[in-house]
């Protein structure tokens, strides 16, 4: 008994730690990560700038001033292009999750879908861009479609991987229970899955970002990688390096919002560590 | 009323390649109330019988299980009994609402709190809310764990997680508790003490229990019949009634040790020593 008191007083006190580390500390910390973050990239940026003096690559300087005059004029792209990445990147989650789980866990349906799964994955999907474009013209439905199906694939091979590692004990201890199909999912699959999911998710958002450049330099008259294009085209360089801050701006804003939904979809990860 | 029958079971495992035959044959009866300990070789169909009991296995159709002995035994329908598993009286079909099932580990989900894990029974079973929480409670103030309901099972030590799993068969008020090497994760100590509690629960509750354990000492304990298995495929070698079980200070007492000792012998026979 004295055993698990003493555990009992050291738990107690692990939860409240662990209650205080997700406190404003941790904010004040991220904050101090990014500043750091950026005076490093700057410096470097200011360094490399000034050895290679082209007016190719403007410094740091110039460019925020460039990024800052031009907010009203590139907020707006930069809306339009994380509108289009988190609805593809939404899409493809919501078709490949529970797809990959149950694949995961039904051996017969994924010795029928694995083949097609291993020939098509590999594949480079941007190749298709040009024949979304055919199909469904230069708006926003050709790259988010793109970019949803380069996240479904991602997300499904994980998806798949991680339902099939789901240990089969905690599959009979729920069944044993009365658990219906669903509720296996419910209370046992999907929980089980999830870090991996958010893993492949924020793979998946670099990848996202930069098809998406790609499908708006060569499809399209908006978002922060026409921007980027358009900028390149008038030889005005400070607005493209205003616009390269913007798309990086862009990726911040995902990986936190992802870290954040993360952060609250596994709070048991963050216990008794 | 929780009484237990095994009728002529026979389970055999369809492996990839090859067949397991785990069970031959096997009749067992476990009295209303009755607290047996199973203990055989490893891999002789111990834990395959659990699950047969929690109907999460169906024994083999009849006429397979009567196997070499078809022509000279009297094969009748199932509704005669033959090859058939009950629990108090009824034929086992699936996962039965006061039977729980405790695993050595993996039964408890890490993403729930300890309450949640506790109440999952309940909750899988389409209990209201507040009286998934209000049972949930009472079982975990039964087993000492009431002050830890918000914490995740990684803050609990290993013989906290142990208590937890007994929990949940509380809070299902579960009159047939099936477990499955539930101490074998645990040092001598530990177990020693888990071993208290499980008596003591069975003393108070009175449900039928029958544990599979790897260990003489704790089938002799807690068993008021123990039986030994043979090797695989298992059937019921011996079973030696344990009258002295749950009685003070029984562990100290010279019937204790010529019980264990007689146990060894009839172990050793089977090839489990």
């Amino acid at each position: 008994m004295s055993g698990d008191t003493s555990r009992r007083t050291s738990a107690a006190a692990g939860t409240s730690a662990a209650a205080r580390r997700r406190g404003p500390r941790t904010g004040i910390r991220k904050l101090l990560g990014y500043a750091g973050a950026v005076v490093v990239l700057l410096l470097g940026w200011a360094a490399v700038s000034a050895a290679v003096g082209s007016p190719a690559l403007p410094g740091p300087v110039i460019a925020i001033e460039t990024f800052i005059e031009q907010w009203p004029a590139i907020w707006p792209e930069m809306l339009i292009s994380l509108w289009r990445v988190v609805i593809a990147m939404t899409l493809g989650t919501a078709f490949a999750v529970p797809l990959g789980l149950m694949l995961g866990r039904s051996p017969r349906a994924d010795s029928v879908f694995a083949p097609l799964i291993y020939i098509t994955y590999p594949i480079p999907k941007v190749v298709f861009l040009p024949v979304l474009m055919v199909l469904l013209g230069l708006g926003n439905a050709p790259k988010i479609v793109l970019i949803a199906i380069i996240v479904f694939f991602q997300i499904l091979v994980t998806a798949r991987d991680a339902s099939k590692a789901v240990p089969e004990p905690s599959v009979l201890s729920v069944r044993s229970l009365g658990a219906s199909r669903w509720d296996v999912y419910r209370h046992v699959v999907v929980p089980a899955a999830l870090p991996d999911i958010f893993t492949a998710l924020r793979i998946g958002t670099g990848t996202a970002i930069a098809v998406l450049f790609l499908a708006e330099s060569i499809a399209g008259s908006s978002g922060i990688g026409y921007y980027i294009v358009d900028a390149w085209g008038r030889i005005d360089y400070p607005a493209m390096f205003a616009g390269i801050i913007g798309m990086g701006l862009l990726g911040v804003m995902l990986y936190e919002a992802m870290d954040a939904v993360e952060v609250w979809a596994t709070r048991w990860r963050r216990a008794g560590s | 009323m929780a009484a237990l029958s095994f009728n002529q079971v026979s389970l055999t495992y369809e492996g990839s390649d090859r067949q397991v035959q785990a069970l031959d044959r096997l009749t067992l009866e476990v009295a209303d109330g009755e607290s047996v300990a199973i203990i055989g070789p490893s891999g002789c169909g111990k834990s395959t019988l659990l699950l047969l009991a929690a109907g999460l296995l169906t024994p083999d159709a009849t006429a397979a299980a009567a196997g070499s002995r078809a022509s000279a035994a009297p094969v009748g329908p199932a509704d005669t009994g033959a090859g058939s598993v009950a629990v108090a009286g009824a034929p086992v079909v699936g996962p039965r609402r006061e039977t729980a099932l405790i695993l050595q580990d993996f039964g408890l989900l890490p993403w729930k709190t300890v309450a949640e894990n506790a109440g999952l029974g309940l909750q899988i079973r389409g209990f209201g809310r507040s009286l998934v929480r209000e049972r949930a409670t009472t079982a975990l103030e039964r087993v000492g764990l009431a002050e830890f309901a918000a914490a995740y099972p990684t803050e609990l030590s290993g013989g906290m997680r142990q208590r937890l799993a007994l929990a949940r068969a509380v809070a299902l008020d579960a009159d047939l508790l099936l477990m499955d090497e539930p101490l074998s994760a645990l040092d001598a100590l530990k177990r020693e003490e888990l071993q208290g509690v499980l008596l003591e629960l069975w003393q108070r509750r009175g449900h039928t229990s029958v544990l599979v354990t790897h260990s003489i000492e704790e089938a002799v304990f807690l068993g008021q019949r123990v039986v030994v298995m043979t090797p695989r495929p298992g059937r019921v070698a011996a079973i030696v009634d344990n009258p002295g079980a749950g009685t003070v200070d029984y562990r100290a007492s010279d019937e204790f040790f010529a019980r264990c000792t007689h146990l060894r012998a009839l172990l050793a026979e089977e090839g489990a020593l």
